[in-house]
């Protein structure tokens, strides 16, 4: 008995709350004294840390590679922004509205998604992802096309208006950022996420020790479309606004280059790689898109020949090291 | 209506050769080693600039610069097959996928550095110009001479696989790579070779394209979808079957542009998802 | 125990089972011999759900599972391992193994409640470890250990199914002879109503350990019986020795 409990211990270990992590978060409080006029840069930040986070659910713990993430993430925001237009601009309920209708879309589209692997996987995402952005494109009388999505209007967030600087917006974003990675550091360490892990590790083996994968699969991927969603409705509702950019293929490898700059099956890996990514875009703002890109690419190329397991991988291979 | 119709399944089927040009290559190494190259149509990019470079700049002649934009790209393909692709045969499809998409977005910023980001033409040699009349209609000059060409590849590329060592080779190892290094095929080195064979034949396919639709920075995004369903469809390592794909898609393509222009890709790509649910190994894919 | 009648499966014109029915007692310790390409693996891939018979019907305890998904006849007590090591490198034995007690118990779709909650099954996990003389590793990750130790993983994971009848594909497979006889010692060892079939090829190691015996030749059973049996049989030492023979000629 005495050693079981040793065992158990192994696991509450694991999902101990370290003081990096507690000073992190505290940390993300600080915008709102130290860089006040930098407050919706942050929330866009928050926001892009969630999408990266619902990533990495599939991606780092599932296993399942996406180039058309977006496809979730535009239609939560899609969906949040035409219920503030046409019906009641509550933010928490849009939020929930957005969430859902990407949750829905994901756990449809989770039914054929999941029974795929590598090429035909990666080519069934991104052309998911590339249909939604032309239904989005060719339906304009409800999207508005290219021109976005107008009239979005916003009600006061608990009584808080969404004001100038953005404050209201941070607060927002961020608050669902820590609620939604709560739910994820709680699935990371569930026997669900240790599940999702075993077949990240080798998908062959699980049915043979009783897991079901694909229900498995199907599972993660509609909460993974879900926070995706969720992460676009709080774009539309700090914006104001929806165009056709939140389903482009351009988002999709953003939040995959984030995600893989962070560190892939870390829980902070795409909050890490949002940070450090959309940062050095704003400094670097001036720069034609396309330069970026340069930079993006070859970064991409970098991190995939010597640093396969992203900046959080690199920095705790170097604290081995000396031991 | 049956001049349009006919018109349509022309210009359809020569965009389906051009098609077939830019993505035979990818087919072929995809069936090989599985290494899943996005950045295949950035190979099409070179081709297509160094003919714009060489007949814009140094006034070579449009059909002289066909050699040099498929050597071009071959060569680069080469270079960076040693480099970089051949360190990650065995690496994860993520790892793969992600290098490429890295080397596509340094394409395309090279190139609209280089180039600038308008739509680049090069000028027709004057038979290539003007139509030709052929059983009471006429047809674009060119588009048959892309028509020919496009033949022409595969005809060569189909007797070459049949008949050459170097094809039983290929087909060995697309077939069963194990199988085939176990019978002391070097399939690291006939990659290489079909690798830059795949890479100048997108270059060619790309020096193609200028005419037909137009060539820019952002060429090797907006073609890779093309590319790759073509690859879907048709079934890894297949010539046939890139060649029907290519001339089914380029005809839909066109179709769908002429009959429903309103829905733009949106048909293309439900075709693709439509396909690869229902067969993900492709048309005439065997694995 | 395990029962199958009359099982058929072909790859366009190559017959890899022939008309293979079997009845495996409770309790007994069978091996399954025979040549390479016999179609021994093929039986218990078609046994386990991994490939689909073209005809013929299963039965685990009376009851028909020749429809059920793989993962649904370890749900009812069938398990197997594998002949090459399919472990998770990443996952250390005893997570690994916890995924199977939790998948049994039904825990594994919980999201919303953390590991530490699911004590009991963590304890079995540990205790599975400790009979298979895992526990000194139980935490380093899979990769790490040593190949004789992974070999020792695959049967702790099929063991965590709780299973009624366990098919041993070449479980000793690439391990040092001494080694081998510690493993099948291990095996010898599990509960005694547990139905065992292994697939080995160090006739030693069968004779030793195999209550019965099975042998397949070109996807047919040619025989089925004791060790006497088999030993003195004509058309098994035709097989073995006449494959001898050409061997050397």
């Amino acid at each position: 008995m005495e050693k079981g409990r040793a065992e158990v211990s192994y696991f509450r270990a694991q999902a101990r709350w370290r003081p990096l992590e507690l000073a992190f978060w505290a940390a993300t409080l600080l915008p709102f004294v130290v860089t006040p006029s930098y407050l919706s840069l942050a929330s866009q930040i928050a926001i892009t840390a969630l999408f990266a986070l619902s990533l990495d659910l599939l991606l780092g713990y599932a296993g399942i590679v996406s180039l058309g993430h977006a496809a979730y993430f535009g239609f939560g925001a899609y969906s949040a922004g035409l219920l503030s237009k046409h019906y009641l601009g509550e933010p928490l309920t849009g939020l929930v509205v957005g969430a859902a209708a990407a949750g829905i879309l994901g756990y449809v589209t989770s039914h054929v998604i999941v029974r795929f692997r590598h090429l035909a996987l990666i080519m069934l995402t991104l052309g998911l992802g590339l249909l939604l952005a032309e239904a989005a494109n060719s339906a304009s009388a409800l999207t508005g096309g290219a021109d976005g999505l107008q009239g979005v209007k916003m009600s006061p967030l608990l009584g808080f208006k969404f004001d100038l600087y953005g404050r209201t917006a941070y607060a927002y974003s961020l608050a669902v950022l820590f609620c939604v990675f709560l739910v994820a550091r709680r699935i990371i360490h569930s026997p669900f996420g240790l599940a999702l892990r075993g077949i990240r590790e080798n998908a062959t083996r699980m049915p043979a020790i009783g897991a079901p994968v694909l229900a498995h699969l199907r599972k993660v991927y509609t909460i993974a479309a879900a926070m995706a969603g969720a992460a676009g409705a709080l774009l539309t509702q700090t914006t104001s606004t929806v165009s056709l950019e939140v389903l482009s293929f351009g988002r999709s490898a953003d939040v995959l280059v984030i995600l893989i700059l962070g560190g892939a099956g870390r829980l902070y890996g795409g909050i890490v790689g949002a940070i450090i990514y959309m940062v050095a875009r704003d400094q670097f703002s001036g720069l034609n898109p396309q330069y970026w890109y340069f930079w993006i690419g070859l970064l991409l190329v970098a991190v995939v020949m010597f640093l396969p397991n992203g900046i959080l991988g690199g920095l705790s291979a170097l604290r081995k090291k000396p031991q | 209506m049956f001049a349009s119709l006919a018109g349509v399944l022309f210009d359809g089927f020569a965009f389906g050769m051009l098609l077939f040009l830019l993505s035979v290559g990818l087919s072929v190494t995809l069936g090989m080693m599985n290494f899943v190259n996005l950045a295949h149509c950035s190979f099409a990019m070179i081709g297509g600039y160094a003919t714009v470079s060489l007949a814009n700049r140094y006034g070579w002649p449009f059909l002289a610069t066909l050699p040099a934009a498929f050597v071009a790209a071959g060569g680069v393909a080469i270079a960076l097959e040693r480099t970089l692709f051949r360190r990650l045969y065995r690496a994860s499809d993520l790892d793969q996928c992600l290098l490429t998409i890295g080397m596509v977005f340094i394409s395309i910023a090279a190139y609209a550095f280089f180039y600038g980001t308008v739509v680049q033409s090069t000028p027709m040699p004057s038979y290539l110009k003007g139509s030709v009349q052929l059983f009471g209609m006429s047809f674009a000059a060119y588009r048959l001479f892309l028509i020919a060409m496009g033949l022409v590849v595969a005809a060569t590329l189909v007797f070459a696989l049949e008949t050459t060592r170097f094809g039983a080779q290929v087909r060995a190892a697309v077939d069963n790579q194990r199988m085939a290094r176990g019978l002391g095929i070097d399939v690291d080195r006939a990659f290489m070779i079909t690798f830059a064979l795949g890479g100048g034949l997108a270059g060619l396919g790309g020096a193609l394209a200028i005419e037909i639709v137009g060539l820019d920075h952002a060429f090797a995004l907006n073609y890779l979808v093309y590319v790759l369903i073509v690859v879907a469809v048709g079934g890894l390592g297949s010539i046939g079957g890139s060649f029907a794909a290519a001339v089914v898609l380029g005809v839909s393509d066109m179709a769908g542009k002429y009959y429903f222009p309103w829905l733009g890709a949106f048909v293309i790509y439900l075709v693709m998802v439509a396909l690869l649910m229902w067969r993900p190994v492709g048309l005439f894919g065997k694995r | 125990m395990l029962s199958a009648r009359n099982l058929n499966k072909r790859f366009g014109s190559l017959v890899v089972a022939q008309d293979l029915s079997l009845e495996l007692p409770p309790g007994v310790r069978y091996a399954l011999i025979g040549p390479n390409g016999a179609g021994k693996t093929t039986l218990i891939n078609l046994l386990t759900g991994m490939l689909a018979p073209d005809s013929g019907r299963i039965f685990l305890g009376g009851d028909e599972i020749t429809g059920l998904k793989p993962e649904a006849r370890v749900r009812q007590g069938l398990a197997r391992t594998f002949q090459i090591n399919t472990v998770f490198p990443q996952l250390t034995p005893l997570e690994s193994v916890a995924i199977a007690v939790l998948e049994r118990e039904r825990h594994a779709h919980n999201w919303w409640r953390g590991l530490p909650a699911f004590a009991p099954a963590i304890d079995e996990a540990q205790a599975i470890l400790e009979r298979l003389r895992l526990a000194g590793v139980a935490d380093r990750p899979t990769r790490e250990l040593a190949y004789g130790q992974q070999r020792l993983l695959e049967i702790a994971l099929a063991l965590a199914t709780r299973p009624r009848v366990l098919l041993l594909d070449e479980p000793a497979a690439g391990v040092p002879k001494d080694e081998s006889a510690e493993l099948f010692s291990v095996i010898a060892g599990l509960a005694r109503e547990l139905t065992i079939l292994f697939i080995e090829h160090d006739m030693n190691v069968v004779f030793r350990f195999a209550s019965r015996i099975i042998v397949m030749v070109g996807g047919r059973i040619l025989l089925e019986g004791t060790p006497e049996e088999v030993r003195s049989d004509d058309r098994v030492r035709e097989v073995y020795l006449g494959r001898a023979h050409a061997r050397a000629a």
